[in-house]
């Protein structure tokens, strides 16, 4: 098991292109700190990404995944982050029924405007899943 | 709307039901269970000539495919359909309905209050004949018969939901009492106009099952907690999951799992050898085949708030994963989120098709 204080979580962000993907480039372009393991999927929209999606990610030993997208109401096909928090409250509510460490999810809304709200985000849900350690079907041989 | 007394066995009636219906040409085809005595064995008939009826046991205690996925792709059809069905098949029928896998416009659906089924293994094994006599007493007592499905002796729902007929099956059916048809609709007042049987005003009594109904809520949290094993998540799964073989043979009794093609049987599932390479340089070992785990939790996160815990996974499953426990368990937890049950009503849309502006002030 490595030390939590040397652990650098991989992260793995699900981001939407019309919000949270730009809010990510203007915290870049605004020199906030950004933790160097998070790694950036684009997405057209947090509804795009099915459920085996952030599975998979999961059982290829993500430490942590984060979905984020438009504030409620703010979509900018009108209505798919409504589903994405449907879908995504129902993976959660499965995993925490078999004790697999539902806190490793998160879904968040950062607009496009809110790069230093991304930087927030990102770093505090580094800062949890240290905490939390290494996924661990990350290492395991029976996966 | 109004009952029939018939002074006949459950089944029987039933049976003459369908006969009469065929015979009257009120409707095309019946749907029901049989029995081959010659070869011990059962299936679900569809059936056009009446003279079929005599080997119908629509009410046996044996499910052998889950009727609702049985009648999916024939509900479409314009012919009328009479169909006896267990008010779980009944549930996933009307799951099936909101996915546009049937329709219930031409169907007249027979369902009965449920004592439970036997599992297969039971009826590839034991003359089922023989067990009925001790399973009647203990069903018509309000008791559970042990030797059913794990999720049948734990089922609440044994009251059938939407049916156009309730047969009263266990509690108030005593021997000798007749069977009692409840026409629940106007459809089933048109068909089972002319029937024989003595017409009365009595309407279906749920609180008659409540004894019933105790005893299986009494038996589903000690089955929720047998399948919860103490210890880190990891190993809970693996305890749970670790046996798995990869079959689908889950998936495909699943009368809920219907895509035409599942994810997990698509190119996104073929493993190239970057991915053995890539998984390996970093574990030094992995199972074969892969991903039989995860499977499991695809269907759970893709499905659960639909299961209505028929019990047909855990029958199929070779290596005895309690399928069907765990589905049943994650199923009421997920479709609690929205307040759902599947098979309700068939007006009440899918949870993931649906959302409200307002709600899961939690998450996000």
């Amino acid at each position: 098991m490595e030390n939590s204080s040397e652990f650098t979580p991989a992260i793995v962000g699900f981001l939407c292109n019309w919000c949270t993907y730009a809010a990510a480039d203007l915290a870049g372009s605004s020199k906030l700190e950004l933790p160097p393991s998070f790694t950036v999927i684009r997405v057209m929209c947090s509804s795009r990404i099915d459920h085996n999606l952030l599975l998979s990610t999961f059982f290829k030993g993500a430490d942590g995944i984060l979905v984020a997208g438009c504030h409620p109401g703010d979509c900018h096909y009108g209505e798919g982050n409504y589903y994405a928090r449907r879908r995504f409250a129902l993976l959660k509510k499965v995993m925490e029924t078999l004790d697999m460490d539902p806190e490793r999810l998160q879904l968040s809304w950062v607009s496009a405007a809110e790069g230093k709200r991304y930087a927030e985000v990102v770093g505090e849900f580094t800062e949890n899943i240290r905490e939390l350690g290494p996924n661990p079907i990350k290492n395991s041989t029976r996966f | 709307m109004s009952s029939i007394i018939i002074d006949t066995s459950a089944s029987r009636g039933v049976t003459e039901l369908l006969r009469f219906l065929l015979e009257s040409g009120k409707i095309d085809a019946a749907i029901t269970m049989r029995n081959d005595p010659e070869n011990n064995t059962y299936d679900l008939g569809l059936i056009t000539d009446a003279s079929n009826l005599d080997e119908a046991v629509p009410l046996i205690p044996v499910m052998t495919v889950n009727a609702g996925q049985a009648l999916s792709s024939i509900s479409i059809s314009r012919k009328k359909i009479a169909v006896v069905l267990k008010p779980c098949e009944l549930r996933a029928f009307v799951e099936l309905v909101k996915r546009e896998k049937g329709s219930l416009e031409n169907l007249l659906t027979i369902s009965y209050t449920c004592g439970g089924v036997f599992p297969l293994d039971t009826v590839i094994t034991e003359q089922i004949e023989e067990l009925l006599p001790k399973y009647k007493k203990i069903i018509l007592n309000g008791e559970i018969p042990v030797n059913t499905r794990d999720t049948c002796r734990t089922c609440e729902h044994f009251i059938p939901m939407n049916a156009d007929i309730t047969v009263s099956v266990i509690g108030e059916c005593k021997p000798g009492a007749g069977c009692v048809m409840y026409l629940n609709t106007e459809k089933a007042e048109d068909f089972a106009e002319d029937f024989a049987g003595e017409r009365s005003d009595r309407k279906f009594d749920p609180s008659a099952l409540k004894k019933t109904l105790d005893a299986r809520l009494a038996e589903k949290e000690k089955l929720f907690a047998s399948i919860t094993k103490d210890g880190p998540g990891l190993d809970r799964l693996l305890d749970t999951f670790g046996k798995c073989v990869g079959c689908h043979g889950c998936s495909s009794v699943c009368p809920i799992c219907y895509c035409l093609l599942c994810d997990f049987e698509s190119a996104n599932f073929d493993y190239n050898l970057p991915y053995f390479e890539e998984h390996l340089s970093r574990k030094g070992a992995l199972r074969l085949p892969p991903d039989t785990i995860f499977f499991h939790l695809g269907r759970l996160t893709h499905m659960s708030f639909s299961c209505v815990g028929c019990g047909m996974c855990s029958d199929v499953c070779p290596v005895d994963i309690p399928v069907a426990a765990v589905f049943k368990k994650t199923g009421e937890k997920t479709a609690a989120l929205f307040d759902y049950l599947p098979g309700r009503d068939v007006e009440e849309s899918i949870p993931v098709m649906v959302y409200k502006e307002e709600e899961f002030p939690d998450i996000g």
